[in-house]
């Protein structure tokens, strides 16, 4: 055997097994090709008649031109065709132009997530408060359109996990998670195969709940002062966060906003005998006194 | 239940606003016009898709589309800027920067969309539409036409919002 019949064996045996990994073989007569290969992959496009000719892969997705003999094949090699999308392939030379349609599928292997999630911070405690949709890509950028398994993950070092697994469809996936009852940083994965996306999701104490004040004189004034003010989850609500005290008597009224400070919220306010003394935060109230002294 | 919305034009992005009661049928088709029909949208996700949200995102996808066949006929990735982002903007530019390293450019000519939308993400940053899409595509070879074949496409694309329309971020056939 020549080195040069020993080389056309061997490529003629590439092709035999590259052909046989693959599906359907179209073919016109110029043109035998795979119709449907996956990004990336190797193949080969074999062609018949004799002289010198060009060969054309022609999508939006990417272009390649060959310079290609009568006869011989065109090998494709892996990861030169990677972008997902409809082909034509078109060989022109001494004849009339033949052309043939290629696919080319995502690759199957997911390679990157594209994850939306939000609110990025919330309060705690709310049902389906915190969303999550997630896009599935090859190692090409292919969206991957085949169903697939996406597993979300909401976790905090105080709550169980919250998990769901949602089937992509046409290549996106979503779901709703509850905030849990305490406030922190949880993570929130979207999980597939060993290919995971994470966020943060803060989750803040909610509104105050069961708020509540005492009295007590202080000289010709009344001082009053909050409970630590916690959300119904019982997190402290922070610091910072607006109280309003209101005084009422005869046909007078008083009202004096407070920021919580070091958990709890203080004031002193005028002392008149019979006032009525109520304690909010924005639009939950607490409790009332009637200051008789 | 909803019909789809048949819509004739040139001017894409006018008659999807303009011409959305359009009863099929309707009016001839001139050449170079590609026939516009809008299913109803079909979610998949939590969130109402407002009217106005559908009609923005259609036009603004058919805008891209006319967008993207400049830019390959013209060899010209700049073009992209306005309508594209993302892996649909990067790929698009890699193709068109093949084809001049080719001496190729492609003309694109749609000859019906036939669009559904499919998904709305829950927080709002995302659309996905399927376009099912008739067109013709010829080839040239430094000047010279080699090939025009007619392509049946079904098209998966994923638009997301920039400051004051969508922009394609996936542009996908299958």
């Amino acid at each position: 055997m020549t080195g040069l019949s020993a080389m056309m064996c061997c490529a003629a045996m590439v092709l035999v097994s590259l052909a046989a990994g693959q599906a359907a073989m179209a073919q016109s007569s110029g043109l035998t090709l795979p119709s449907s290969i996956a990004a990336g992959s190797a193949f080969s496009i074999q062609t018949s008649g004799s002289g010198a000719g060009t060969l054309y892969i022609v999508g939006p997705g990417q272009v390649i031109k060959r310079d290609v003999q009568g006869g011989g094949a065109a090998f494709i090699s892996a990861g030169s065709l990677h972008n997902a999308g409809q082909y034509l392939v078109i060989l022109t030379g001494n004849g009339p132009s033949e052309t043939q349609a290629l696919t080319v599928t995502p690759a199957a292997q997911p390679a990157a997530l594209s994850f939306l999630a939000k609110p990025s911070r919330l309060p705690v405690g709310l049902s389906d408060g915190i969303t999550g949709a997630v896009y599935v890509f090859d190692a090409y950028q292919n969206l991957i359109t085949a169903p697939e398994p996406v597993n979300f993950e909401l976790s905090s070092p105080a709550q169980p996990e919250q998990t769901r697994t949602v089937i992509t469809r046409n290549g996106a996936a979503w779901t709703e998670m509850n905030s849990t009852a305490h406030q922190g940083n949880d993570k929130f994965v979207a999980r597939i195969g060993s290919v995971t996306s994470m966020r943060v999701v803060e989750q803040v104490p909610g509104d105050p709940c069961g708020l509540q004040m005492t009295a007590s004189p202080a000289g010709s004034e009344v001082k009053l002062a909050t409970a630590p003010v916690r959300d119904c989850s019982g997190n402290a609500v922070p610091d910072g966060t607006v109280v309003t005290f209101t005084e009422a008597y005869g046909n007078s009224q008083s009202t004096v906003d407070v920021p919580i400070k070091r958990g709890i919220a203080a004031v002193e306010m005028p002392a008149h005998p019979g006032a009525l003394i109520s304690v909010a935060s924005g639009v939950v109230m607490g409790n009332q006194i009637r200051w008789e002294r | 239940m909803a019909q789809p919305r048949l819509i004739f034009g040139v001017l894409l992005s006018a008659a999807v606003s303009a011409g959305a009661g359009m009863a099929a049928g309707q009016a001839g088709v001139g050449a170079g016009q590609a026939t516009v029909r809008v299913e109803p949208a079909h979610l998949s996700g939590p969130r109402a898709l407002a009217e106005q949200t559908e009609q923005a995102a259609i036009r603004d996808y058919l805008e891209s589309w006319q967008t993207m066949c400049a830019a390959l006929e013209q060899n010209q990735p700049g073009l992209l800027n306005a309508d594209f982002t993302g892996t649909a903007k990067d790929k698009l530019s890699e193709t068109i920067h093949e084809q001049e390293a080719a001496g190729i450019d492609t003309r694109y000519e749609a000859r019906a969309h036939d669009l559904q939308i499919v998904f709305y993400s829950p927080e709002g940053l995302s659309i996905e539409l399927i376009d099912n899409v008739d067109y013709d595509v010829q080839v040239f070879d430094q000047g010279k036409s080699v090939s025009t074949e007619p392509v049946h496409a079904r098209y998966i694309v994923l638009l997301t919002p920039a400051e004051v329309r969508w922009r394609v971020r996936v542009l996908q056939a299958e």
